[in-house]
């Protein structure tokens, strides 16, 4: 490929000489190895002591013990609540957040439509607010009296929904909350796959007489799907780190409704500063992305060709 | 739907414009309410029916967070900590990049596979050494502490190399033969090329450290030294009655990045589909 090493010339007969690309590597290399790769593999040993309060005054008192934190935290009623709200989150979010996107990415590529970048700006902007200050934002959108929210649906018939305070509610809340804040990104994703669908499978289809719905169900659809299945995982895998919405909306509640495994190890870790059971956490959530990213590799429309 | 060369009526023109301003509409009305709500006298937006306009427009309430609350201290923070990190970044993710798309030396792709495999691993296992580890390093409660543990990007070594290989390497080849050093090749010849690339990936960068909540949250103790999100967080716990207070706080940490992202739209999106479509 290259001939960048033509004009380095490299060691032969003097002292050994660290290549030049070694060294333009190197920060961010040892970056990454000190403060990624280390704790990871300490994240590990972590998990398997019982790491606590007082470890945190002297490390010294930290204690193996096998696999008890992992036994303990799969004892746990709460882990196995947050397990079922960051599914749910994931896994009606995920799709919800990439349909949002693909209607908005059909609309922006429509050929009639006027204003194109302004519409894609706009449909844009939520993605690059802060999660913070638009969570709160929501928080108030979604008061059962006085938000914006229910007074459309009022005029729709729908009654005062208590959105946050009822816990069958407060998730359906926050998925709604992500899919606004998170599918122009996707929805940019969406539009170069557009793009890149020949124009002549569309000519063919409407000569042959198909409607715009057919062609969208046989030619957009089918042509999109690898796209759209690998959009999904990455955004589901995404949503399963949920954290911000629960913890600047509902502290986890109503009845830890909203209790996602982050936010539970956020809790364990940093507010009880159990940290060797909060590690076990952490590996759980990461075995879930694990499976997750399994059933991409098995499932992927492009891998199946 | 997309495109055909068919002659259109009017009416699906109507139809698809109507539905980009509804769409349209439910993007921006939470932003608009909130922009609404700051400018609201005290108890104006929790009425029945929801106020939706001003009344009588204020400024009460960005005086008072830039004065009682002090908001101006972590605006302050927020875009210290967003530049410095911008900048680093920049430094070592640009000659991580560019080295592995051109520089060659012995183990350079099974480095860069190895590193890229990383990419899978969620931050939040990394997370609680790296608290110990931060806190070993006495920089708790300090902007190093959340800066530095950050700075090199898997994600943004992918970037710039993406855009590297494109470079030709007669192009660098010429500079040597002239007798350039590898730094002055990267500098005189590399980065004026990769350009497009860095800003896009400045701009990543700058976002990603404004909006970052969890992780200044765990290093941050002491209240003065809260960024914008971390202080905003805190403060709906105290003000959570004092709605359009919030909203002016809200308003304050969303408008630098939206205000950002109008001006340089064009290298947001690039980010998007140059990171996603390999």
């Amino acid at each position: 490929m290259n001939g960048a090493g033509v004009a380095i010339p490299t060691t032969m007969g003097r002292k050994r000489r660290i290549a030049p690309g070694w060294w333009f590597v190197a920060p961010a290399l040892v970056l990454i190895i000190v403060f990624f790769v280390g704790p990871v593999i300490a994240a590990v040993g972590l998990s398997f002591t019982d790491f606590d309060l007082y470890a945190l005054a002297d490390p010294r008192a930290a204690r193996w013990v096998g696999f008890r934190n992992y036994s303990r935290v799969l004892h746990e009623p709460l882990f196995w609540q947050a397990l079922r709200n960051t599914l749910y989150f994931a896994v009606v979010g995920g799709p919800l957040t990439v349909a949002a996107s693909l209607g908005a990415a059909l609309l922006v590529n429509a050929r009639a439509l006027r204003w194109k970048s302004a519409a894609r700006a706009v449909f844009f902007a939520p993605f690059v607010t802060t999660l913070v200050a638009v969570a709160i934002v929501w928080r108030y959108l979604y008061h059962p009296r006085y938000g914006l929210l229910n007074w459309m649906l009022g005029h729709v018939g729908v009654h005062s929904i208590d959105w946050l305070g009822d816990p069958r509610w407060a998730m359906p809340a926050i998925i709604l909350m992500a899919t606004w804040k998170n599918f122009g990104y996707n929805m940019l994703i969406c539009i170069a796959g557009l793009q890149n669908i020949p124009r002549e499978l569309h000519e063919a289809a409407a000569l042959d007489g198909a409607t715009p719905f057919q062609r969208f169900r046989h030619v957009t659809i089918p042509m999109l799907a690898p796209t759209l299945f690998f959009v999904v995982i990455v955004t589901m895998i995404g949503y399963l780190q949920l954290f911000t919405e629960p913890y600047v909306m509902t502290q986890g509640g109503p009845l830890r409704a909203t209790t996602s495994l982050v936010l539970y190890m956020y809790e364990e870790g940093f507010r009880w500063w159990r940290l060797g059971v909060a590690a076990a956490i952490a590996f759980l959530l990461f075995a879930v992305i694990v499976a997750f990213t399994l059933v991409q590799r098995r499932l992927s429309p492009r891998g199946a060709e | 739907m997309s495109g055909t060369a068919a002659p259109r009526s009017r009416r699906p023109s109507i139809a698809l414009h109507a539905a980009v301003l509804v769409f349209g509409a439910l993007s921006l009305v939470p932003l608009l309410w909130m922009l609404s709500a700051s400018f609201m006298t005290t108890g104006e937006a929790s009425s029945f029916p929801p106020a939706v306009i001003p009344h009588r427009p204020t400024l009460i309430h960005y005086r008072d967070l830039f004065g009682r609350l002090a908001l101006g201290r972590y605006a302050l923070n927020s875009a210290l900590i967003a530049v410095v990190t911008t900048i680093s970044s920049l430094a070592i993710n640009s000659a991580a990049g560019y080295a592995f798309a051109k520089l060659r030396f012995k183990g350079r792709d099974r480095t860069f596979r190895a590193m890229a495999a990383g990419l899978a691993i969620p931050v939040q296992v990394a997370m609680l050494p790296l608290f110990l580890l931060v806190k070993g390093l006495g920089l708790v409660n300090n902007y190093g502490g959340v800066i530095i543990p950050g700075l090199a990007s898997i994600f943004g070594i992918f970037l710039v190399r993406q855009y590297a290989l494109a470079i030709p390497d007669d192009l660098l080849d010429a500079a040597r033969m002239d007798g350039a050093g590898e730094l002055r090749v990267f500098r005189s010849i590399v980065l004026p090329t990769i350009q497009p690339v860095l800003a896009t990936l400045a701009l990543w960068t700058f976002l990603a450290t404004w909006n970052d909540f969890m992780w200044p949250l765990i290093i941050l103790s002491d209240d003065r030294k809260y960024t914008l999100p971390v202080a905003l967080a805190g403060l709906v716990g105290e003000h959570a009655q004092d709605v359009e207070l919030m909203m002016a706080g809200a308003v304050i940490t969303v408008l630098p990045v939206l205000v950002l992202f109008l001006f340089l739209q064009r290298y947001f999106v690039e980010g998007v589909t140059e990171g996603s479509v390999k």
